[in-house]
This record gives C-alpha cells, structure tokens and sequence, in this order.
C-alpha cells in the first residue's frame, strides 16, 4: 500500500474521531513502518496547574488513538479494532508548552489481535517521555455498522 | 497555587463536602467534565455523558482515553483526599483493561488504594456505567506521592 493511501486513510480515520479533534490531534507522519501523531500544547489539558505539564490522560488518549491508527500501516483493508489493553510507562514528565508527539507500530498481527507498541517524546525521540504497548482486538470487515465508516475511512473506489 | 492553598481547598471539600473547587484547578478534569460524589466514607467519580468525549462515532462510544483520563484523575484525586498525600501525584505508570465498550452515557469510576508507601501508591481503578457489577474498563496505577 502506497505512503500517500496510509496518510490518507490515518487523516480520515483521525477526523472522525470527535474527542481527538476537540484535542486539536493531527497526522505528522505515516508509513508502512508506523504512524506519528501530534498533540499541540494548551493549557486546557494541563494536568498540573503548578507546573503547567500536560495530564497524563491526554497522553494516554494520544497513544491510545496512536496505536488504534497505526492498524492502517499494517492492513491492507480498514478494520474497527477496539482497544483491549494498554499500558504507558512514563520516563519523565512532559515538558510544559512544548507539543507532544505520539508513534506506533504494529509489530504482529493475527487473524483475531494486533499487537501494537510505541512511544510519546516531544523535542527528541530518542528521549521519549513514555513508553507504551498496546493489543487491539480484529473485528473482522464487515461488522454491523461500521461499513459507513469504512468507506469513509477507506476512500473512494477502494 | 502553592501547597498551602492545595491544603486548604481539600480542608474545605471535605468540610463542605464540595469539591467542584478543587477540580475546577485542574484544566483536563474539566475540559472532560469530571464530577465528584462523597458517598459516606467513600467517593465515586462521575464523568457525564459529553459528545466532545466520543471517540467511535458509529456506536456512539466514548473515546477510550478519556475513559482512562477519567480513571487516572479519579485515582490521582482519591490519593489526595484520603491518604493524606500533600502533593498532586505523579504518575508512573498506567495499564487499562478494557472490558465492554463506553457507550455515549454518564461514566462512573470507583478506586481502591492496595498499598501506599512512603515514595508510591499503587491504586486499582474500576470504571462503569450501567451497573458496577458490570465494568466497562479495570486499571491500576502506580503513582510518586513523596516530593514533587
């Protein structure tokens, strides 16, 4: 699959999920290999009003959407795979004012589970500031009611 | 907004058995929309139905990281009232169960602190809907309660 379809399929994907809209989420890269999102900074979704660092939820709601997307890298055909768990463990605290930014993989993927990982960083990915995995569950093409959506999400004559 | 004043507005939830002013410091908590009930002894968390927290628009389902950003805040919060904690915890780490989808209604969390040392809190978190005996998520959490 093309670098220009998977881009394409994580925007729409991402555009009709509404709570990461209200978050301001955008697609900064994909390809086969794994999606990056970003989450802007801003002061709604601070955790901390001391120190101004983003709450940990809107991390995990990064890296949670992240790793849900980052299935379109993998499959050739869109699939709604609902999270089944996800852990972060946090390296250090995020930065705050500074935009955090959110890959993930598929790193193996079965006929019913797709086992995803990745991180959160903001300046450098070398120095993440969490480290996350995550298992999605295969709900298979055709479950009832999400056809409109994977027509949406897949395009055109796809 | 110094320690001191985080000392007096918990003294003052729990005197007035309100605790609207102590969430309405934390941005996130508000932007979800999170509620709290004390219950007796104990509290429970209460995240209203929101159309700006869907995730799945088909079913509809709430996103399932405000699902989790409710239970991490609820847990942060739990520490804070009841164990005596006198600083915001900070998180360590945090592994989500999910069990039944979060469909488009008010959300409930409920915690439960297993063990609190000196320096970390690890806290179980169960979050419902319908009925408690049915959750729709579990997660534990470890959080650094000592310095900040």
């Amino acid at each position: 699959m093309s670098e220009t379809l998977i881009l394409e399929r994580a925007q729409r994907f991402l555009s009709a999920l509404r709570h990461c809209q209200v978050l301001g989420i955008q697609v900064h890269g994909a390809d086969p290999q794994g999606l990056t999102l970003r989450l802007p900074y801003s002061p709604h979704i601070v955790g901390n009003p001391q120190t101004g660092v983003i709450h940990g939820g809107a991390i995990t709601t990064l890296m949670d959407t992240t790793c849900g997307i980052s299935i379109v890298c993998a499959l050739p055909e869109f699939e709604m795979c609902p999270t089944l768990d996800l852990r972060i463990d946090y390296m250090h605290p995020a930065e705050p004012d500074k935009d955090v930014y959110g890959f993930a993989e598929c790193y193996r993927v079965t006929p019913n589970i797709i086992f995803t990982r990745g991180y959160a960083y903001q300046s450098d990915p070398q120095q993440p500031i969490a480290h996350v995995v995550g298992t999605f569950m295969r709900m298979g093409k055709s479950l009832q009611g999400n056809r409109e959506l994977q027509r949406t999400i897949q395009g055109g004559g796809a | 907004m110094s320690d001191l004043n985080l000392d007096q507005l918990l003294s003052q939830a729990h005197a007035q058995n309100d605790y609207d002013p102590l969430i309405n410091l934390i941005p996130y908590a508000k932007l979800l929309g999170i509620e709290c009930l004390r219950l007796g002894d104990d509290m429970v968390f209460r995240l209203p139905a929101n159309k700006d927290n869907i995730g799945n628009p088909i079913l509809p389902a709430i996103h399932g990281g405000v699902i989790a950003g409710l239970m991490e805040q609820a847990a942060m919060l739990h520490l804070l009232m009841f164990m005596g904690t006198p600083h915001l915890p900070k998180i360590i780490d945090f592994s989500i169960d999910y069990l039944r989808a979060g469909h488009y209604r008010d959300t409930y969390a409920q915690c439960q602190v297993w063990r609190q040392g000196r320096r970390v809190a690890n806290v179980a978190i169960t979050a419902w809907q319908a009925k408690q005996t049915e959750p729709i998520a579990t997660a534990r959490a470890h959080f650094k309660v000592d310095e900040p």
